[in-house]
């Protein structure tokens, strides 16, 4: 173990802030981008479902239209 | 020989090959990434110089090294693409370019942390700092071209050309501390030196580099399962898929 105590530890011998801006920054960049990329997976399931959705309905319609027609 | 290989052509079989590596990847990134920081920043010798301040080499160097390696991964995929028309190298490239862009991002930003107690100043236009600075630029305009067009091909090929000219600032990012007078320090770790760095100091930033390679993979699969669906969405195995997540 480097340091002696915890406050110790924070303090990094006077480079605090430069130290845990690094952290900080890579820390929060880094999970930014994986929370972005597994909701992507959600973003893209739930495009896909609703665009199903809407053919389905638009075929039912469609169907549905079919056989309202007045047979000529 | 190498008809092994012809299957992972296939979107499907690419998906479940990315499927079965994603937790592997983001397991191990995760452990080596813990064992690396807390080595690094608890248990390693300060520096007779810098003082404490050094400790950010631990993700300033990996970020910076592996955003260069990422960008040649990317490229190496955008050739296959555009040389042999494989869809799937596209969606790998349009995977890549996100996790690399942040990679430079948090390059940049450590750096100038780490610049402002030992060099006295955030920022200086200087050859290495500039570079990175415009291999982000690049990484954004790659980003952008993907999300241009709704031709994923057409996408695909515009954003692959931009990746192969980017290509020429990578060595110049890698020699510009050589071949430049900078603020910058040299490389730590080369192969042909022994590393200027005691291996108290070494073991942990290699975990770090190890880590975050993995990180970058993981990352790299689950963007790719992303790309792979988006591409595919009318597939009957993509349909079944969205169903099975539905229950």
């Amino acid at each position: 173990m480097h340091f002696e105590s915890l406050s110790d530890f924070f303090a990094m011998g006077g480079y605090a802030f430069y130290v845990w801006l690094s952290y900080g920054a890579a820390f929060v960049l880094l999970m930014a981008l994986t929370i972005v990329s597994v909701r992507g997976r959600k973003n893209l399931f739930n495009q896909i479902r609703s665009k199903q959705a809407r053919e389905q309905k638009l075929k039912a319609y469609r169907t549905g239209n079919k056989s309202n027609e007045p047979e000529t | 020989m190498w008809k092994w290989l012809h299957p992972y052509a296939k979107p499907q079989r690419s998906y479940e090959l990315a499927s079965t590596l994603l937790p592997w990847f983001a397991v191990s990134s995760i452990i080596m990434l813990v064992i690396g920081l807390v080595w690094g920043l608890v248990f390693a010798p300060v520096d007779y110089q810098q003082g404490e301040s050094y400790r950010i080499i631990f993700i300033h160097v990996p970020a910076a090294t592996l955003a260069m390696s990422t960008y040649m991964a990317m490229a190496t995929a955008a050739f296959v693409g555009m040389v042999w028309q494989l869809k799937l190298a596209d969606a790998a490239a349009a995977a890549i370019a996100p996790v690399g862009a942040v990679l430079t991002a948090v390059a940049l930003i450590t750096g100038s942390a780490w610049g402002k107690p030992m060099w006295g100043t955030w920022w200086i236009w200087d050859a290495r700092l500039t570079t990175e600075l415009i291999l982000l630029f690049i990484y954004i305009g790659i980003i952008a071209l993907h999300n241009s067009f709704e031709d994923k091909v057409l996408a695909g090929r515009a954003a692959g050309i931009l990746t192969l000219v980017g290509v020429i600032n990578i060595p110049i990012i890698k020699y510009s501390v050589e071949w430049w007078n900078t603020l910058h320090q040299g490389a730590t770790i080369s192969k042909f030196d022994k590393p200027s760095m005691p291996s108290e100091m070494l073991i942990p930033l290699l975990i770090n580099m190890l880590g975050f390679a993995l990180m970058i993979g993981a990352l790299t699969l689950i963007r790719f399962r992303n790309e792979v669906i988006d591409r595919n969405s009318m597939r009957p195995w993509v349909k079944k898929l969205v169903e099975q997540e539905n229950q």
